[in-house]
């Protein structure tokens, strides 16, 4: 009986070393180990045997089996190990090299820059108006000091249309509704009217690289109590330093503009050159930016709040220009080209 | 505008002061400055008086001359000269071997044979005005070899203003007043100008003038005669020429140095020709020929000065050519007046001719101008030419005077519009300085505006601020931020929407933003076949092109996508923008602000590109409003919209736009080979819709069932007939249907729909699915959608 438990032990090594495949091993395992298999038939033949005899036997059985349970086990996790290492050996290197098709979409550059300073002002507690194109005299001129006749008419070649309306020339046409639309929250509840307002400004020139008929500015204001030109100047320099991701100088000179007084040109230090004088700031160090001022008493008048009571600031920014100093486009007419070549470059709003 | 250092220091000693940061302060403090700064005189060195002794003939040239030149040295020295008015006896300007001359440097060298040591120099080469139609002619009594800087006033630093910065400022027109600003920013006196003292005069008889007009406020006039020079000295032509105006003869020369300095303009007139001066419009269009030689169309509106009925001069624009001074003129009428400055400049526009007259009237001179201007005029002929003799008594018609401006303001009214503290002092000196009249009492200000400054400029208490502070100098502000109490900000929801849409369609579908203009392209248009639609015109477009105002953004649009085939096989283009729609009662426009997108593909079918931007607009919705679209189709008015599939998008059950395919007739035109579809959605009938908040359903946990029908669906049977046969149930446990195959063959067009029961309560039993089945099914027959 001894041989036959020798002959089964050698029979299952010896299969279990020709298994190649974990479904073979399965085979094997109720070849021997199942109810009909040899290590099960071994233990039925006992009943010939005396106590003794089948009691030792018995032993020797339980021991065959488990020498096969734990082999066929081993031999199981044996080629587990085999597959996951021929599948890891099947893996081919990817060349990670090659180029990402990176086509995607894109937003206009001036949308992106025009974000970037909405989120600047509105993180200081400014609004954002929206306002219309199409606009009267009134609201682009008369109701922001500049009647008719004015010679500040004059300065900017204004687009009318037929029924006298006209293509708002600067976005100051937003102005008065501005005031009318906050004035009575800040009167009645001491709430400030902070205020920018983007939009697209039309003026009756020729275009070439660096003029266009149809472009982008912002204004902003503030009125309240107590506004003053040193607010003024720190608004504009906190802005600016927000805009151009760095400590900009800014210097203010005298300038005319009808809705202010008195009125400022904004120049700020050169990014290219630091100051020292390059081409792109004509050799003086300074670039001028934005005109600003305090708002002029008669347009806070015109928009129903006291100008002895209050004062404010008002200033614009040209999207437009920012928007091609910033990604240093150099002919204006790319913007409205609806050319995908230059637009689709515009893919991220990195501010 | 040119500005002359040496002519403003006439007015204001610098002795001591950096002038070149005086000029960077005014930039600061006044009016923007040119950056180049002019060192006039500063490349010159070497040139002396010569005499020239004597003149011969070059024996190898018919042009040159061999001189010897006296410089006040113990030889003469030879010169070969190339200049036609060499003459002996003659005193030149002579660069010495050795001298410079902007880039050149002088040196020995022979011409045509002969050895020159040195150069006779024109003016033009000193630099000093643009003649160089031969070697100055000196006529001053001055010992040869003598530096001609010691002679002129070559040296100088001139700086150029931009005259947009002095558009509100009449008082800067001239050096004079310039200097004054410079005074004020020195810290230094105001020189008071030498006038000739015109009440001498009064015993002579006035000159026969008349006011007939209102645009004309004064006007001033004496009649002088025994005039003998005829050229201005050097001095004053250098200053004129570094100043941008060249040399006519001695009275011209005058009347425009008087003008740079005091930025009055003046005019002389022939006494023959205007012995009874009249200023006055006419009531009927007439030529007239002014001094430059030009026939000019003067209208109604236009102000004459004239003699009697004729003629003689545009008010503050021209002079005419018949009553200009001329060579046997012995006695003249010199004119220095103010105009309305609206008139001027209307006239001026009219014309198409703006002059340094007009353009400083149009700035609104001060009046009170004239009659100094006129004794000042009289002092430097008088200094120039001293057998002058006056022959009128200065006639004067002073018809409008501008109101005198005095304005009140205190301490804190400064204090607080300029959120520093400026002193007292200071505002009393800096007003002072500027020329106001100021009274403190306590920190009370009574100010009177000065003259120069009240006839428009300086009207309001805000004006004293600039005043104030920009002497004070904005660099030296202390910048602080504001104390406004904090309140949150409510963003505008067509703004939010905008951003919103504008993130998912670049970022979830990858359009790529453009911007167009507000106008429908013609030209564009036409080469696609567009017709454009009639809407509002530019009332003043100078190119036809441009002139109506679009209705809708897609024909822009479409001509974006035609700019962009070959840009890549399948893009899409979107913009947010404005269209005119039409007009209101009140005949104003009525804008909109559109969303308007564009799918280009060459690969796609066009029903797949359609859905895809169906889908697009379905996200929008579902996105920004927690919303359904919904759909009816409509029929297309437009020609370049394709009659098929041409949809209203309806959102809440509001039409907010748009959906629909090119054109074959325009898709041709812009790609034979490519889909076209578009879509347009009116942003703010889309920011009107409510935004539904999300309503959280917990997950059930027990299974959920699906039951999937096929059925036919029968021609012009859409699915949201379907869907309105179930959803009219209002079956609690039907969670969702959708889509999930369909199938065509030439007889049927097929679908299957999947139902998703689900409920939060219970496990569903098949049988009450199937009665809820059953009962869609048998409603389905009905509408003869049958099952396959």
């Amino acid at each position: 009986m001894d041989n036959k438990i020798d002959l089964l032990k050698q029979e299952i090594k010896t299969k279990l070393e020709q298994t190649g495949s974990l479904g073979d091993l399965d085979k094997i395992r109720v070849e021997f180990l199942g109810k009909k298999g040899s290590i099960t038939a071994l233990l039925k033949g006992m009943k010939d045997l005396t106590n003794e005899e089948r009691k030792s036997f018995g032993a020797e059985v339980n021991k065959l089996k488990g020498y096969a349970a734990q082999r066929i086990e081993e031999r199981v996790a044996e080629l587990k190990q085999k597959e996951i290492e021929a599948e890891i050996a099947a893996m081919p290197q990817f060349d990670i090299t090659t180029p990402a098709p990176l086509e995607r979409g894109s937003y206009h550059p001036i949308t992106l820059v025009q974000h970037q300073c909405e989120s600047i002002f509105e993180s200081m507690g400014f609004t954002v108006e929206d306002y219309p194109e199409v606009v009267t005299d009134y609201e682009c001129f008369e109701s922001v000091n500049i009647p008719k006749h004015h010679p500040a008419r004059d300065m900017q070649d204004t687009y009318y249309l037929e029924n006298g309306q006209l293509l708002k020339s600067q976005t100051s046409a937003a102005q008065n509704a501005i005031l009318r639309k906050y004035g009575k929250r800040m009167m009645e509840n001491g709430v400030p009217i902070k205020a920018i307002f983007p939009g697209r400004c039309f003026r009756n020139e020729a275009t070439d690289a660096s003029h266009e008929n149809t472009f982008f500015q912002m204004e902003g204001m503030m009125v309240d109590k107590d506004i003053s030109i040193s607010n003024l100047i720190f608004f504009m320099k906190t802005m600016l330093s927000e805009v151009f991701q760095r400590d900009v100088k800014v210097r203010l000179r005298p300038g005319f503009f009808p809705f202010v007084e008195p009125g400022f040109e904004l120049d700020i230090n050169c990014e290219i050159c630091g100051g020292s004088g390059c081409s792109s700031c004509k050799h003086s160090g300074w670039l001028e930016l934005c005109p600003c001022g305090m708002i002029h008493p008669n347009v806070l008048r015109e928009g129903g709040i006291d100008p002895d009571k209050y004062t404010g600031f008002a200033f614009g920014l040209g999207l437009t220009r920012l928007a091609m100093m910033k990604y240093k486009v150099k002919d204006i007419r790319d913007l409205n080209s609806g050319n995908l070549k230059s637009l689709s470059q515009f893919t991220d709003d990195e501010a | 505008m040119f500005l002359s250092m040496n002519w403003i220091s006439d007015f204001v000693d610098f002795t001591g002061l950096d002038k070149v940061a005086l000029i960077h302060q005014f930039s600061l403090s006044t009016a923007e400055v040119e950056n180049e700064i002019f060192y006039k005189g500063s490349d010159l060195s070497g040139v002396v008086v010569a005499e020239i002794k004597s003149v011969e003939n070059h024996p190898e040239s018919k042009k040159l001359h061999l001189l010897k030149v006296d410089i006040g040295e113990p030889e003469l020295i030879d010169v070969v000269c190339g200049a036609p008015n060499v003459r002996v006896g003659m005193k030149t300007a002579f660069a010495k071997v050795g001298a410079k001359l902007g880039e050149i440097e002088i040196a020995p060298r022979p011409l045509a044979g002969a050895m020159s040591y040195g150069m006779c120099c024109s003016e033009a080469e000193l630099g000093i005005s643009d003649d160089h139609s031969g070697i100055m002619d000196i006529t001053e009594d001055v010992a040869n070899g003598t530096d001609i800087k010691e002679l002129y006033a070559v040296d100088d630093i001139v700086f150029e203003v931009d005259n947009k910065s002095l558009t509100n400022r009449p008082d800067l027109w001239g050096h004079y007043g310039i200097a004054r600003e410079f005074a004020a920013l020195a810290g230094r006196e105001l020189k008071p100008l030498a006038v000739e003292d015109l009440a001498a005069y009064d015993a002579l008889q006035k000159v026969d003038m008349k006011i007939e007009d209102p645009l004309c406020q004064r006007y001033a006039c004496l009649q002088v005669e025994n005039i003998t020079r005829n050229i201005s000295p050097m001095n004053m032509l250098i200053r004129l020429y570094y100043c941008g105006m060249r040399g006519i003869n001695f009275l011209a020369d005058l009347t425009n140095y008087l003008m740079l300095e005091m930025g009055q303009p003046m005019h002389a007139f022939d006494s023959r020709k205007v012995g009874k001066i009249r200023i006055k419009r006419f009531d009927k269009p007439f030529t007239f020929q002014t001094l430059d030689g030009v026939e000019r169309n003067i209208d109604e509106n236009t102000l004459m000065i004239c003699n009697d009925n004729t003629p003689v001069a545009i008010a503050g624009i021209m002079g005419g050519l018949d009553s200009e001074i001329v060579e046997d003129t012995t006695t003249l009428t010199l004119e220095s007046a103010t105009f309305d400055a609206a008139s001027i400049r209307k006239s001026t526009v009219r014309l198409a001719h703006r002059t340094d007259a007009s353009m400083r009237y149009e700035k609104s001179l001060d009046p009170e101008m004239c009659d100094t201007a006129i004794a000042r005029f009289l002092y430097l002929l008088k200094k120039y030419d001293s057998g002058v003799k006056v022959v009128s008594a200065l006639t004067d018609e002073y018809a409008f005077r501008y109101e005198t401006v005095e304005l009140r303001f205190d301490k804190a009214f400064v204090d607080r519009y300029t959120g520093i503290e400026i002193s007292n002092d200071t505002i009393v000196n800096t007003l002072t300085s500027l020329g106001f009249k100021v009274e403190l009492s306590g920190d009370v200000f009574d100010v009177v505006v000065p003259s120069w400054r009240a006839t428009k400029d300086v009207t309001i208490n805000a004006d004293i601020i600039e005043e104030i502070t920009r002497i004070y100098g904005y660099d030296n502000f202390d910048v602080h931020t504001t104390r406004s109490p904090l309140y949150p900000v409510r963003p505008d929801t067509v703004k939010t929407d905008e951003d919103k849409i504008k993130d998912i369609l670049v970022k979830r579908y990858d359009l790529h933003e453009v911007h167009s203009y507000v106008w429908a392209y013609y030209d564009e248009l036409k080469a696609l076949g567009i017709e454009v639609e009639p809407n509002i015109k530019l009332a003043n477009a100078t190119n036809p092109n441009i002139e109506t105002i679009r209705k809708s953004m897609i024909p822009t649009q479409l001509c974006q996508v035609k700019t962009n085939v070959g840009y890549a096989p399948d893009f899409g283009i979107f913009e947010v923008g404005r269209v005119v729609t039409g007009m209101d009662d009140n005949n104003l426009c009525v804008e909109k602000k559109m969303l308007a997108v564009s799918l280009y593909s060459k690969t796609a079918e066009v029903k797949e590109l359609y859905f895809k931007l169906r889908d697009i607009l379905a996200v929008l919705a579902d996105d920004l409003k927690h919303k359904s679209l919904s759909f009816e189709a409509s029929e297309p008015k437009q020609g370049y919209i394709h009659p098929v599939n041409c949809n209203t998008v309806l959102l809440d059950g509001k039409a907010i736009g748009t959906i629909g395919i090119v054109h074959p007739e325009v898709g041709k035109k812009i790609d034979k080979k490519a889909n076209i579809v578009f879509a347009e959605i009116d942003m703010q009938a889309f920011a009107d819709v409510k935004n539904a908040s999300i309503i959280y359903e917990e997950p059930s946990k027990y299974p959920p069932m699906d039951y999937d029908i096929s059925v036919v669906v029968p021609a012009g049977v859409m699915f949201s007939d379907l869907a309105e046969t179930w959803n009219k149930k209002n079956i609690g446990i039907l969670k969702s249907t959708k889509i999930v195959d369909t199938y065509d063959t030439d007889k049927f067009h097929s679908v299957t729909i999947r139902f998703e029961f689900s409920s939060n309560e219970r496990t569903l039993s098949s049988a009450e699915v199937q009665e809820i089945m059953d009962d869609i099914i048998a409603d389905l027959k009905q509408s003869n959608v049958t099952l396959r």
